[in-house]
C-alpha cells in the first residue's frame, strides 16, 4: 500500500458505473420516501419525507451531472507536486462550517436571552426553550463541529498522504448527506420529533441516514490513507480515524430503538432506566471525547505545525497521548451520574478514570503548545496563531476543570447547576470553536489561492471580542452555578432548607443576562470572521490572488522522506 | 524506548491501526456497562412498580417532545438537602420502565421525580397555561397550546407494543385495548370502563385531568403523567438497609 509507482497521477475521472449505482440507490431511497409519504399519519413525518425526496432527486441530478460535459473528467488542477487534490469539497466544507457556526451560535444566544427573559419563548410550541435547546446543541456540535471536522480531515488527509481524496462521488455524498442529516435533525426538533437522548435526539430514520453517511465518510477517509505515497500515517490522521470509528460505535449502540411503526417517526429506545442512563452518558461523554476532542486534536496536530512551520514537539508524547487518551476517555461517562441510582462501583470507576484523564489531556496540550518552540514570536505577529494557541490553552483549562468536577465531592455541588454549562462552554467556545476558527483562517487563503487573509487586523478583533465573550460567559456561569449549588444545600439554624427553589432562580437573573451578553459578543466575533472570509474569497485587501501556487508553502511536500516519524510535517 | 519504536507498524498499516483503536475504545464500555445487565444488585427489589398506562405514556411522550428534560431532572440524589427538598432519593427500580430514561442533567427548574400528587390538577392547568401566573419568578416557557390541542393517540397500541418488544411487561390485552383504556382513564362513564379496571387492577388515578370534559387534550395526558411521577413505590415498605438494596 505504501509504495506506489512514482508515475505522475492522471487527472481524476468519474466512473459511469459508480454514477449509475449511486443514482440507483438514491432512487430506491426516493421510492421508500414516497411509500412512507403515502402511508404516514404524521404531518411532521410527511414534511421530512418531502425534504428527503427532494434531496434524493437533487442528488441523482447532481451525480449524473458530474463530468457530463467533459467525458467523465472532473475539473481539477494539479498542485506543484503533481497531485490533483480535491479542493472543491474543502471550499464547500468551509462555507458550510461558517453558515452552521453562525446559526448555532445565534440559536445559543437566543436560548441565553430566553433564560433571562422568559417572555421570549412567546408561548409557542416551536420556539420554546425545550425545543430550541437541542437545535442549538446539535447545530454547534454536529453541524458546525461536524462540518469543520470533515473539511479539516479531508484537507489534512489529502496533504499528509499526498493523494487525492478517495472517490469522486463519495466525498460529495458524505458532504450533502451530512447537510441533509442536519436539516432533518434541526427541523425535527422544532416540529417535536425527538427521542430525548441528549446530543442524540434525532429519531430512528435520521439515525439510519446518518449511519449510511458516516460509513461512507469512513471509507473515503481510509480509502485516502490507502492511496498514500508515504509509509507513515501522519499523527493527525490517527486522531481523525479514532474519532470516526468511535463515533460510529457510540452512535450505533446508543440509538438502538424499535420504531412504533415504519410509517411513524417515533421509536422506543431498547434500553431503560439505569442501563440506558449509563449508555447515554457513555455516548454523550465520548461525543465530547471523540467528536469534540480527538477530532479537534487532529486539527491541532495538522494546523499548528503547518501554521508555525515547525514539527510537532514530541513524537513519543504523541503516541502516549493518543493511546492513553482514547483508552481513558471511554471510562469517564459515569461522572455524569454521581450520587444517582447508578451502582456505586460504576460511579467510582467513572470518577477514577476521569481524574486520570487529566494526564493525557495535558500531554496533548503540552505537545501542541511546545510545537511553537522557536516560533513564539508568531504569537505577536500572527493573530491566527494567537487563536490556535488560545484554543489549546482553553483546552488545558477545561480538561483541568473537568476532572475536578468529576470528583464526587465537587460534583455533589456542581451537578445540575450552571457550573456544568460554563464548563462545557469553556471547552466548546474556547477550545473547539477557536481551533476551528484558526483552521478556517488557515484554509481559506490556501484553497482559494490567496496570498493571505483579507485582513489580519480583523482576525485580531475577532479574537479579542470572542475572548471577552467567553470570559463573561464562563465567569457568570461559575458565579451562578456555585451560588445555586450552595443555596440548594443551605440549611438554616433550625435545620430547615433555607431557600425555596424559585428564590434561587430569581437570584440568577443578572448572571443569566450577563451570560447572554457574553454570547452576543461571541456571535459578533463570528460575523466578523464571515465578513473577513468573504472578502478573502473575493480577493480583496491582502488576499491577493496567486495564479501559480508553486511558491506557496502549502504545496511543498508535506511529508517527504521515508524514515521520518509520523509527526514531522514540513 | 523499544516499545515505542514498534509503533511504526501501526503507523504503516491503516487497518491494523483501525482494529487497535476499536479494541482500545471498547474495553472501558464493556467493563462498565455490560455488568449492569446481569448483576442482580443493579436494580432494587421493590413493590408497586407498574408500566405506564396508555394515557400516562402518551403524556410522557409530550414531556419528551417538548424537551422538558432539558431543564427538569427526575433523579433525586442521595444527599441530605435533596432528600429534604424532593423526597426519598430515587431508586434505579423507579425508572426501570423508562425507555429512554429521564434522569436529566440540569436543574434549571426543580426535580420532578416525585412531583406526582404534590400539586392539584388545577395548579398544573394554570401553571402550564401561564407559569408566572402561579409562580411569579418562574422562567419556564408557557405551554398554553397543550390544553387546546387534541391528543393524537391513533398509534397508542403500536406504542405499547414497541414497549412490549423491548421488555416492558404489558399484557397482550393491555396492548390491544390501549386506545379505549386511554379514553377510560379520563372518563369513568366510558363503555369500556370495566374492562379498563380489569386490565389495570393496581391503583391508577381516573379523572379528567385538564378541566375540560369535552375532549381528550395533550394536557390531559401530560398532567396524568406528572401526577403519577414518583408515586408508585411505597417507601413505608421499602427497606433501604436490606442487603439486597445495598449497591
Amino acid at each position: 500500500m505504501s509504495q506506489t509507482s512514482s508515475s505522475q497521477p492522471l487527472p481524476p475521472m468519474i466512473s459511469k458505473t459508480a454514477q449509475w449505482l449511486t443514482s440507483l440507490a438514491l432512487a430506491l431511497g426516493a421510492l421508500i420516501t414516497i411509500y412512507i409519504l403515502a402511508k404516514t399519519t404524521s404531518t411532521p413525518f410527511k414534511f421530512h419525507m418531502i425534504i428527503m425526496l427532494i434531496a434524493f432527486l437533487a442528488g441523482i441530478v447532481g451525480i449524473m451531472n458530474m463530468g457530463f460535459y467533459k467525458k467523465g473528467q472532473i475539473e481539477a488542477k494539479p498542485s506543484a507536486s503533481g497531485v490533483f487534490y480535491n479542493e472543491g469539497i474543502i471550499k464547500a466544507g468551509v462555507i458550510a462550517s461558517l453558515f452552521w457556526g453562525v446559526a448555532g451560535f445565534l440559536a445559543g444566544d437566543t436560548l441565553a436571552w430566553q433564560l433571562a427573559f422568559p417572555a421570549l419563548n412567546f408561548d409557542t410550541a416551536w420556539f420554546n426553550f425545550g425545543r430550541l435547546r437541542p437545535l442549538h446543541t446539535s447545530a454547534v456540535i454536529f453541524a458546525f463541529g461536524g462540518n469543520v471536522l470533515m473539511v479539516t480531515s479531508f484537507y489534512a488527509v489529502q496533504r499528509t498522504c499526498k493523494a487525492r481524496l478517495a472517490g469522486e462521488i463519495a466525498p460529495w455524498f458524505v458532504f450533502w448527506g451530512y447537510q441533509l442529516f442536519i436539516v432533518l435533525a434541526a427541523t425535527g426538533y422544532l416540529l417535536g420529533i425527538t427521542q430525548s437522548k441528549e446530543y442524540a435526539e434525532p429519531e430512528w430514520y435520521v439515525d439510519i441516514w446518518l449511519t449510511i453517511v458516516w460509513v461512507a465518510y469512513l471509507f473515503v477517509f481510509v480509502g485516502t490513507l490507502w492511496r498514500r505515497k508515504e509509509p507513515h500515517i501522519y499523527v493527525a490522521n490517527w486522531f481523525f480515524l479514532a474519532f470516526i470509528v468511535t463515533v460510529a460505535m457510540l452512535h450505533l449502540i446508543n440509538n438502538l430503538a424499535v420504531p412504533i411503526s415504519f410509517t411513524h417517526p417515533k421509536s422506543v429506545i431498547i434500553f431503560s432506566g439505569v442501563q440506558d442512563a449509563l449508555i447515554q452518558w457513555w455516548y454523550a461523554h465520548n461525543a465530547v471525547g471523540f467528536f469534540l476532542t480527538a477530532g479537534f486534536l487532529g486539527i491541532m496536530y495538522y494546523f499548528i505545525p503547518k501554521r508555525v512551520n515547525r514539527p510537532v514537539y514530541s513524537y513519543r508524547l504523541s503516541i502516549v497521548h493518543f493511546w492513553s487518551l482514547i483508552f481513558l476517555y471511554i471510562w469517564a461517562g459515569p461522572h455524569h451520574l454521581l450520587y444517582t441510582a447508578l451502582p456505586d462501583w460504576a460511579q467510582t470507576l467513572g470518577m477514577t478514570f476521569s481524574i486520570m484523564l487529566w494526564m493525557p489531556s495535558w500531554g496533548g496540550m503540552i505537545n501542541g503548545l511546545m510545537t511553537l518552540s522557536g516560533a513564539w514570536d508568531k504569537l505577536r505577529t500572527d493573530p491566527v496563531v494567537k487563536m490556535l494557541v488560545a484554543s489549546v490553552a482553553f483546552y488545558g483549562m477545561s480538561t483541568f476543570e473537568g476532572p475536578l468536577m468529576a470528583i464526587k465531592a465537587v460534583n455533589g455541588l456542581s451537578h445540575y447547576t450552571d457550573w456544568t454549562v460554563g464548563h462545557v462552554h469553556s471547552g466548546a467556545l474556547g477550545w473547539v470553536a477557536f481551533v476551528s476558527f484558526g483552521a478556517i483562517y488557515c484554509l481559506v487563503p490556501w484553497v482559494w489561492g490567496r496570498k493571505d487573509l483579507y485582513s489580519l487586523k480583523l482576525v485580531s478583533l475577532h479574537f479579542w471580542i470572542a475572548t471577552l465573550g467567553i470570559i463573561l460567559y464562563i465567569t457568570s456561569m461559575w458565579a451562578s452555578g456555585i451560588m445555586e449549588g450552595m443555596m440548594w444545600r443551605a440549611f438554616d439554624s433550625l435545620g430547615f432548607l433555607q431557600y425555596s427553589f424559585v428564590e434561587i432562580v430569581d437570584k440568577k437573573f443578572y448572571l443569566n443576562a450577563l451570560r447572554a451578553v457574553g454570547g452576543l459578543l461571541f456571535v459578533i466575533g463570528s460575523l466578523i470572521m464571515v465578513y473577513n472570509v468573504w472578502r478573502t474569497i473575493l480577493g480583496h485587501g491582502d488576499a491577493v490572488p496567486i495564479r501559480y501556487k508553486t511558491a506557496h508553502s502549502d504545496d511543498n511536500d508535506d511529508v517527504a522522506d521515508e524514515d521520518k516519524p509520523a509527526t514531522k510535517l514540513a | 524506548m523499544k516499545l515505542l519504536d514498534k509503533h511504526g507498524a501501526l503507523e504503516k498499516n491503516s487497518i491494523l491501526l483501525l482494529i487497535c483503536i476499536l479494541i482500545v475504545v471498547s474495553i472501558g464500555g464493556l467493563i462498565e456497562i455490560a455488568p449492569l445487565f446481569y448483576l442482580n444488585s443493579t436494580i432494587e427489589k421493590v413493590k408497586g412498580m407498574r408500566p405506564y398506562t396508555p394515557l400516562e405514556l402518551a403524556g410522557r411522550d409530550i414531556y419528551l417532545r417538548e424537551g422538558c428534560y432539558n431543564c427538569h431532572s427526575q433523579m433525586i440524589r442521595s444527599t441530605r438537602d435533596e432528600v429534604e427538598r424532593y423526597g426519598h432519593y430515587s431508586l434505579a427500580a423507579e425508572s426501570m420502565y423508562d425507555h429512554p430514561f429521564q434522569w436529566g442533567s440540569k436543574r434549571t427548574g426543580p426535580d420532578l421525580a416525585r412531583v406526582g400528587n404534590k400539586y392539584s390538577d388545577l395548579w398544573h392547568q394554570e401553571h402550564m397555561a401561564a407559569p408566572r401566573a402561579v409562580v411569579p419568578q418562574s422562567i419556564m416557557p408557557g405551554y398554553p397550546f397543550l390544553a387546546k390541542t387534541k391528543l393524537d393517540y391513533r398509534l397508542i397500541s403500536q406504542n405499547l407494543r414497541a414497549h412490549q418488544i423491548v421488555g416492558v411487561p404489558y399484557t397482550d390485552e393491555q396492548v390491544k385495548n390501549a386506545a379505549s383504556d386511554l379514553e377510560s382513564q379520563v372518563n369513568e362513564d366510558h363503555d369500556n370502563f370495566e374492562g379498563f379496571e380489569k386490565r389495570w387492577p393496581t391503583v391508577v388515578a381516573v379523572r379528567d385531568f385538564d378541566g375540560n370534559k369535552k375532549e381528550i387534550t395533550e394536557l390531559d395526558a401530560l398532567v396524568a403523567y406528572l401526577q403519577m411521577l414518583g408515586t408508585l413505590v411505597d417507601f413505608d415498605l421499602y427497606e433501604e438497609d436490606d442487603p439486597h438494596n445495598q449497591r
